[in-house]
């Protein structure tokens, strides 16, 4: 490690300004310098370089760092560092693609900001001319921040390589220029066994690429609707999957190019289901699509005992670009830069998480499917939840009700089926909402996505007992989104996929292209790794229960357990019965208004269903309900604070606690192991009680991982606590208590 | 000092009703409604009220006050019941008058110091509460009306000797003391150097009883500095005093100073370092009454910390701001900016980070002096919670229990005025939440059950205290981080009335920890049986075939 003049050391505000010449580190450092060249993946390029680049360490307040050299290939931006490796710690959580500490996927690059004689200045497309700054910020999407310093190198590389990630990273871009068309990654072999389970999980997570897909899970909610696979060539509309469901009672498809057309989402185990549609708000004089919609209702009513309640969720949901406002702001809150900026913003800290309002959109969202599973569940009516293109909020909407309320999707390969059926295959805009390509309109950028897998940490985190996945494997998948390789979040559309894949195909030497899914984990991580994506805390379902969904839950049954309050509501005013003359009236009542639920707010009637839902016994194999008072939607911790080293736990936090369980986890399932092989062969009669010792005496004997990415473990024991700065500047109290004396009286005495 | 120390130790029985209640399920208690009483326990009154519960609506029932608690019961169909032991109550208010109109507006209201208040409706004729106030006014303040505790009447038997827990010779025998540089005095076995402070104390073993008396002459109320916890390895040492009485005029006292010397010189310490807990400010205005901090000019071997920690009245405040925003409902809008706004968890943050530069400080080799004003609330807070952080013997059970005993009870922190047991005056200003604020820092569940487990304050190496996680590691050194980004409101002790807010009674981590350490002795017992089976066979090799013992696997409710 180099320190740089005493400028930046002393003081308590970092400058820019470094004092030592290029020259003067010349000078220092002998030239015998080796070339050094990143390990590329197989169809990566590498595009330029500069050499010596200072990489400012993260953890000072000082102007530390590294000397190396930049690269910028069409992967990734690259740092090599001049210094030999020191003895590598042991990386429990390695990406394969790519490395935490020095690699940053080009897709992953959020903004790029430039120190200019000490100001900094939002580096955009244009901005890039002859003047390449001082300094570069990269801020990633997955919340890194990297520091470097280009004034070093020579002047004609240190622009050629500012010029080239500026380039790279922020001009608007082909999606053919996507480094997914040129990686030429085979799926790894990888050891025999891993290899095998590895099959396994890729071929139980569904893709609902195909009919049969469908058909299946229809069957397995036992749902009473109609595949329809007109759309196979998208001669119907090529906003909508390739296969999808509807209603039974829908006749025509052709009308309107599909829009309002009610898709089948899920089934209730009553019958009642949920829809979601894109339905564009109805302008009083198009009477002919106002009736086409009230059709699609009357449709969806029929499904079940003629009810449906419809909800607009662009009405009572904040918009996308609400999303992304409050989502910029609070993403600033975790770009931190240096020490001082940290502790400054440690003192407001609720209070500027509040006014981001990114926890309270993830309640509204979460809010809102509870009040869906409701109507679900309770009043057993069939749901349509629309929007104006039934891709983003309904998704998020109608995957947390599924998660809610049905099991399965709590498993992991669960929950990739759900994330293919409602996202991937349901036609959520990828490509446009994560702005992969850096268009110039900002209207259709929102993480959307990232909203949802959000409100389902918050269940995770809620009840961990019901889910079969890990906080770190959501954590995983929301930075996988931004990893160039997968197909996965790469597309508009299926119909966008299908094009650009059919496309592509002849160019590609190699056969036909195929770019592998996020869910073959395996392309980046070992199946070692992998382990961290499991939940130890999950409660399996005992198997000979398995078959019991129905008889599980008898309605009635269920009903008299909850109190008797829980019945006194009226029936809900959306709830339309047998009336096809007031449909249309009741179409105009819900388009005034919001969510028709009772006299009361919503929240009262949501609030009241969850207190009787948490008066019956856990099932944590039944229906799931969040807490959304004050302080149970929290930050999602691991994901937020995993690169700011001033509040890393070391050898601490929820993932030490998680890794001592699989350790005795696997235990246990080796006794177990080793029990049934003696139960089944009686030729085993090898004494295993020396590799069980073993195994006893390792335990607990490793060290303890910490809390930051990627897990590392710690094994120095002696580190410097860190002690927060400007403590007592904010907290100012006011009245007149602060200068008492501690003691107003004398000793009080009992005699 | 000595009577401090006994209601101090009845703070512990109202809490733990609970789980004392099944161990004694064998005695014969009379019964009380449906709970048992405790022995010494006796009933006072019975009476038909109305409870207006604040998360149902008002609920008829029945309610029994005994000289230890109150107990209601609903009669009509909505089941609720409250135990509240009497001294939980804070205050008792009567609520409307005999002409008031309104439904349930007559009644009495009851205030409690863990975060709720009870209100109770009465019939309006006939002055029906009049004997259950006076009753219950009595009862729950008995020393404001020349009675005793309930901890002096009752007859409970224990196993075990609670006094006994902490022995303050062997306590320093552990820590490694005497030594050359430390010895043990016993000047104040009869309290005559200081009332507020134990028999045993540890000083610099070159300070003479006359050095001590001395000293006590310049330190507020006499509690100079001694020895609270030593390092074994560099024999750097925390120390614990109250403030100097340096005065408007800049007193100087060269007993003082020298004293301080002696500390410091007896690890070599280039610098001692004193950590004033108070505000800068705060410490300044103390000089006006007499006290005041260590100049730099008089103690030129020390640096002088402010740590910025604020006084009981502040704190007092803060929590009462706190309960505001979470009893009876929890404040829903503006959750995260009303929880800023009572600064309650700034405190914590405050008292966290001084105590970890306390413990930073003594475990790089530096000797420290800790106080406050008077030394038995902030100081009492950080060394205490160094202590936790540096020594793994404090994040035992039993060794937590001695950190209690030793640096709050013995130490004298004025449990009995700090929490007023007993006592009616409701606004007195001695009242703050120290002890429980201390608690939050370390979020401890239940001290005395076996299955207790201390939680870490921050979440950080929840491992390590989490009683089934606890890996005895005894050099390791534990830094909380005392961020806001990782501070939590402790959701389980201050919204714990509220019906809404899941209470897991074992988080589930713990649980299935538990369940996996059984199912591996299972597994492991079976194992063992089955090698010794076949070692016998094979000794005997008489009956080869004969098939080893129909072992099945019992199912499990965690199956793999």
């Amino acid at each position: 490690m180099l320190s740089l003049g005493s400028g930046g050391a002393k003081s308590t505000k970092p400058s820019f300004v470094s004092y030592v010449t290029p020259e003067e580190i010349k000078a220092e450092k002998d030239p015998p310098k080796k070339e050094k060249h990143p390990d590329l993946l197989p169809g990566e390029v590498e595009f330029c370089s500069a050499n010596p680049i200072l990489k400012y360490s993260q953890d000072d307040l000082s102007q530390h760092g590294v000397f190396g050299t930049l690269f910028c290939t069409n992967f990734r931006v690259t740092f090599i560092s001049d210094e030999t490796p020191q003895e590598k710690t042991a990386k429990t959580f390695k990406n394969k693609l790519y490395g935490e500490k020095n690699d940053i996927p080009l897709m992953c690059v959020d903004h790029i900001y430039g120190v200019y004689d000490e100001k900094r200045k939002l580096i955009t497309g244009g901005l890039v001319k002859n003047k390449y700054p001082s300094k570069m910020i990269i801020h990633c999407k997955d919340l890194r921040v990297f520091q470097f310093c280009l004034t070093f190198t020579k002047e004609e590389d240190a622009k050629k390589i500012f010029q080239g990630i500026a380039h790279h990273c922020l001009e608007e871009k082909s999606l053919k220029c996507v480094f997914a068309f040129s990686y030429m990654g085979t799926p790894s072999p990888g050891t025999d066994l891993s290899f095998c389970r590895e099959m396994l999980r890729k071929q139980e997570t569904i893709m609902f690429d195909s009919p049969e897909d469908w058909t299946q899970e229809m069957k397995r909610t036992k749902a009473n609707c109609r595949l329809v696979i007109e759309n196979k060539n998208f001669e119907l509309s090529q906003r909508l999957p390739k296969y999808f469901v509807i209603p039974l009672a829908i006749g025509d498809l052709f009308s309107y190019q599909g829009k309002g057309l009610p898709i089948w989402c899920w089934s209730h185990y009553s019958g009642c289901a949920l829809f979601k549609a894109s339905f564009p708000p109805v302008t009083q004089e198009d009477g002919d699509f106002q009736k086409h919609l009230e059709t699609m209702i009357n449709a969806v009513a029929h499904n079940y005992l003629y009810s449906v309640k419809t909800e607009d969720l662009s009405e009572s949901l904040p918009n996308i670009q609400d999303i992304q406002q409050s989502y910029n702001k609070f993403k600033q809150f975790f770009l931190i830069e240096n020490s001082t900026d940290f502790w400054l913003s440690d003192v407001k800290w609720f209070s500027s998480l509040e006014s981001s309002g990114w926890l309270d959109i993830i309640r509204q969202c979460l809010q809102k499917a509870v009040e869906v599973v409701e109507c679900l569940e309770k009043d057993n009516t069939n749901v349509l939840i629309t929007e104006e293109e039934g891709t983003d909020l309904c998704c998020v909407i109608s995957s947390l009700a599924q998660i809610m309320l049905d099991p399965y999707y709590r498993t992991l390969m669960g929950f990739q089926s759900l994330v293919q059926k409602e996202w991937v295959a349901g036609c959520h805009a990828f490509l446009d909402r994560c702005n992969h390509l850096h268009q110039k309109d900002k209207e259709c950028h929102s993480p959307v996505f990232l909203l949802f897998l959000e409100c389902v940490w918050q269940l995770v985190q809620q009840h961990s007992p019901a889910f079969q996945f890990s906080e770190t494997y959501l954590t995983v998948l929301s930075d996988s989104v931004h990893v160039p390789i997968f197909s996965t979040f790469l597309f508009n559309s299926a119909h966008h996929r299908e094009g650009v894949m059919k496309a592509e195909s002849p160019l590609a030497q190699s056969g036909p292209l195929s770019c592998p899914t996020v869910w073959d984990w395996s392309v980046q991580f070992d199946s070692k790794a992998q382990n961290f994506f499991y939940n130890p805390l999950y409660s399996e379902k005992v198997k000979h229960e398995k078959a019991v969904r129905k008889p599980h839950k008898p309605k009635h049954q269920r009903q008299l357990s909850l109190p008797s309050t829980a019945f006194k509501t009226p029936l809900k005013k959306g709830f339309f019965k047998d009336e096809t003359d007031s449909l249309k009236k009741m179409l105009q009542v819900k388009r005034l208004s919001r969510w028709m639920g009772s006299p009361d707010s919503p929240a009262a009637t949501t609030r009241e269903f969850y207190e009787s839902w948490q008066h019956r016994p856990v099932d944590y194999h039944g229906l799931l309900l969040p807490c959304l008072d004050g302080p149970a939607v929290r930050v999602w911790m691991q994901r937020y604070l995993r690169w700011i080293p001033e509040v890393y736990i070391l050898g601490g936090g929820s993932v030490a606690m998680t890794t001592k369980l699989m350790e005795l986890l696997s235990q246990v399932q080796d006794l177990k192991r080793v029990l049934e092989q003696r139960d089944t062969s009686q030729a085993a009669k090898i004494d295993h009680r020396p590799y069980i010792q073993h195994r006893l005496l390792s335990f607990g004997s490793s060290g303890r991982l910490s809390s930051s990415f990627p897990f590392a473990y710690t094994r120095n024991r002696s580190f410097k606590p860190i002690i927060p700065t400007g403590l007592m500047q904010r907290l100012m109290v006011t009245d007149s208590l602060a200068s008492q004396e501690d003691e107003a009286s004398s000793v009080a005495s009992f005699v | 000092a000595l009577l401090a120390h006994i209601p101090g130790k009845a703070i512990w029985i109202p809490d733990h009703t609970h789980t004392h209640r099944a161990s004694r399920e064998s005695l014969k208690m009379e019964p009380l409604a449906d709970v048992a009483m405790l022995p010494g326990e006796e009933r006072v009154i019975d009476k038909d009220i109305i409870y207006i519960c604040p998360f149902n609506a008002a609920v008829k029932g029945k309610v029994f006050i005994t000289n230890y608690r109150l107990y209601f019961k609903n009669t009509d169909s909505t089941p609720v019941t409250l135990d509240v032991p009497l001294g939980v109550i804070s205050r008792i208010e009567k609520m409307g008058g005999a002409s008031s109109r309104g439904e349930n507006s007559y009644g009495l209201e009851i205030t409690c110091k863990d975060m709720r208040n009870l209100r109770f409706a009465l019939k309006q004729e006939g002055h029906s509460r009049r004997d259950i106030f006076e009753i219950l006014f009595k009862y729950a303040f008995p020393l404001s009306h020349g009675m005793q505790l309930f901890a002096f009447l009752s007859q409970e038997k224990y196993e075990e000797n609670g006094w006994n827990v902490y022995e303050a010779m062997e306590e320093y025998r552990r820590q490694g003391l005497p030594s050359s540089e430390w010895r043990v005095t016993f000047i104040n076995k009869n309290y005559e150097l200081c009332d507020t402070y134990p028999t045993i104390l540890v000083v610099p073993y070159k300070a003479t009883e006359e050095d001590l008396r001395r000293v006590a002459t310049f330190r507020s109320r006499c509690r100079i500095p001694v020895l609270s916890w030593f390092h074994k390895e560099n024999h750097a040492v925390i120390m614990r005093c109250s403030q100097p009485l340096v005065g408007m005029s800049g007193k100087r006292n060269k007993d003082d100073e020298r004293y301080l010397d002696l500390i410091r010189e007896a690890n070599g310490t280039t610098k001692l370092t004193i950590y004033d807990a108070r505000p800068n400010v705060n410490a300044v205005a103390n000089k006006a009454t007499g006290g005041g901090y260590e100049g730099d000019d008089a103690y030129q071997n020390a640096e002088l910390v402010f740590l910025d920690i604020h006084n009981i009245h502040v704190m007092r405040e803060s929590l009462k701001k706190l309960k505001d925003i979470v009893y009876p409902n929890v404040e829903e809008s503006h959750w995260l900016s009303s929880l800023e706004s009572t600064h309650w968890l700034e405190h914590i943050k405050l008292v966290l980070s001084g105590a970890i530069q306390v413990a930073d400080k003594v475990s790089s080799g530096s000797s420290v002096v800790v106080h406050c004003s008077d030394g038995w609330d902030r100081t009492a807070q950080l060394t205490s919670l160094a202590m936790l952080m540096l020594d793994s013997f404090y994040r035992t059970l039993r060794g937590f229990q001695v950190l209690l005993e030793k640096e709050w009870i013995s130490f004298g922190h004025k449990f009995a005025s700090r929490i007023g047991h007993g006592d009616k005056n409701h606004a007195d200003q001695d009242r703050s939440p120290i002890f429980l604020q201390f608690i939050d820092c370390i979020l401890q569940n239940n001290v005395r059950v076996k299955t207790a487990s201390l939680w870490s304050f921050v979440n950080s190496d929840t491992s390590l205290y989490i009683n089934p996680f606890y890996t005895s590691e005894s050099s390791r050194v534990l830094y909380p981080v005392a961020s806001m980004r990782h501070l939590e409101l402790w959701v389980t002790y201050y919204i714990r009335w509220n019906p809404r807010i899941q209470h897991q009674q074992q988080s589930p981590v713990e649980q299935r920890y538990k369940e996996l350490l059984a199912l591996r002795d299972q597994y492991l017992k079976k194992l063992e049986e089955l090698q010794l089976s076949d070692s016998t066979h094979l000794t005997n090799s008489s009956t080869p075939n004969a098939a080893t013992p129909n072992q099945h696997i019992t199912h499990l409710q965690t199956p793999f």
